[in-house]
């Protein structure tokens, strides 16, 4: 646990020690907004709800957390810590849990700072808080599973840009596996159960189902079961190509 | 309190360490030498716990490297190929990082971070990050790490690698004050250093231990590497008789 968290502290402060943290915060911060404002028609809307700014945080997360999460292990690989990491008394399990957490913990960051458009909303009208908290904690939930995947195919590779592609193009099927375009891909010829299954599967459907305010225990496990699966698979992973 | 038995790594069809045996033990300064390629890093990540050997046993004070590894990475300090460091970190932070993981807190933290760094001399550069350092101050950093919780075991691949001739010099002295209480294992490539600070040494190419070297009783009387008596700074000449002669009949 100790060591977990001494991993977690280095690799949040990590984060924070080069402009990258605030580059990012700051272009996170604008996107955010101009997707709320311009494309969400978040005043034209007449609705004191944070709608028009959750309804993007899928497409939004999908280019940010990877670029997040492409750093955690390439980068240990590429520069040779990984062999000082894997060799200090930590337990594989405590390396990849810190490092994950560090960067769950930047991306809540990065979303705790967008609290002026919750004030806004309250500033100009009553809204429901309570479905605005569940917006956040979906939304949270979704970033941890995004940069679960990312963390794991970080691991796959020793360049950050690969791992950053290739995190897109996951992230992106697990997104969109509830669109009609890959479910019809799926209708012709397998089982409804297949086409249920590859349904249940999108990140899209569970994270809308929490933003209209219904934290269903479902949604909550999905997500982190999500995380759970995709973080043992970083652990295999980094014990296996160490092994090489 | 270093044990090595049979030890063999195969990557696919290539083998890198075969049939390796030897033991450290306390106070002993083992020199690990060997051509380029010869199986001396492989040997050492092995013995850390980084890579899993194809067959053999390691146990490091006891415990068996791969069934309980953490114990047997709490005894060891290990400074990998090129001393690789956390470059965005300061040299501060970097220890206390080592520090936090190894558990130390309280007095005896702030007691050994001191001390490490007064004994590797990076007092200078504490709260520089350490890409903007150079060489020999990354190799020292590294080596603090390696250091900083005093353990009993000490496994430096390439210790004075990137130094000038003064840091090498200081470097030396440094094994040498902890070599009474330590197992020690270096590998290197420069032979002097053999002959400046280590009790004994293994030869090794081609995965396999072609020679054991220690010297001849008093100081001045030379090593024995093999069959061979090599006098004093003659140390280059016998390496290069057993690497090169022992080859190609392992080749055959």
């Amino acid at each position: 646990m100790k060591t977990m968290l001494a991993v977690f502290r280095r690799e949040l402060a990590g984060y924070f020690s080069t402009p990258v943290a605030y580059v990012f915060i700051v272009v996170f911060l604008f996107t955010a907004g101009v997707f709320t404002f311009y494309l969400g028609n978040f005043f034209e809307r007449g609705q004191a709800d944070l709608k028009a700014f959750f309804l993007f945080h899928p497409w939004l997360y999908l280019f940010f957390l990877p670029a997040i999460a492409m750093r955690l292990w390439a980068e240990e690989r590429k520069s040779g810590t990984i062999e000082l990491l894997l060799t200090l008394p930590i337990p594989l399990w405590a390396a990849v849990l810190g490092k994950f957490l560090a960067a769950w913990a930047f991306a809540g960051i990065a979303l705790a700072l967008t609290f002026p458009l919750w004030l806004t909303v309250n500033w100009l009208g009553t809204p429901d808080n309570g479905v605005i908290l569940a917006g956040y904690v979906g939304s949270l939930l979704m970033a941890g599973s995004y940069l679960a995947i990312g963390s794991c195919l970080s691991a796959v590779t020793r360049n950050q840009v690969i791992a950053f592609v290739i995190s897109v193009l996951v992230c992106f099927i697990f997104t969109v596996s509830g669109a009609p375009i890959v479910l019809s891909f799926f209708e012709g010829w397998a089982p409804r159960l297949i086409v249920d299954t590859v349904a249940s599967f999108s990140f899209l459907g569970h994270f809308s189902a929490i933003t209209d305010g219904v934290i269903d225990l479902r949604d909550l496990v999905f997500f982190l079961s999500l995380i759970a699966v995709w973080l043992y698979a970083t652990a295999i992973v980094v014990d296996f190509k160490k092994a090489g | 309190m270093i044990d090595i038995r049979n030890l063999v790594k195969q990557f696919g069809p290539f083998t890198a360490v075969d049939n390796i045996s030897f033991s450290v033990a306390k106070g002993e300064v083992l020199g690990f030498l060997g051509p380029n390629g010869a199986g001396k890093s492989t040997t050492m990540k092995m013995l850390c716990g980084f890579l899993n050997p194809t067959a053999g046993e390691i146990s490091v004070m006891g415990h068996n490297v791969e069934s309980d590894p953490l114990a047997a990475k709490a005894c060891i300090g290990y400074l990998p190929e090129g001393a690789p460091t956390y470059a965005d970190m300061t040299p501060r932070s970097f220890l206390e990082f080592a520090a936090d993981v190894r558990g130390l807190s309280g007095k005896e933290r702030h007691h050994r971070l001191g001390k490490v760094i007064d004994q590797v001399n990076i007092r200078d550069v504490l709260e520089q990050p350490i890409d903007t350092l150079s060489k020999g101050y990354k190799r020292r950093v590294g080596l603090a790490q390696a250091i900083l919780h005093d353990p009993p075991i000490l496994v430096l691949d390439e210790p004075t690698d990137g130094l000038d001739p003064n840091q090498k010099h200081e470097v030396r002295g440094l094994i040498q004050a902890m070599a009474p209480n330590k197992a020690i294992i270096i590998s290197t490539h420069i032979l002097e250093e053999v002959e400046a600070i280590c009790s004994r040494a293994i030869i090794i190419a081609r995965g396999r231990i072609v020679a054991e070297g220690h010297p001849e009783g008093d100081p001045d009387a030379g090593w024995r590497i093999g069959d061979i008596i090599a006098g004093p700074g003659r140390l280059d000449a016998a390496f290069r008789d057993v690497t090169q002669a022992r080859t190609p009949a392992h080749a055959a």
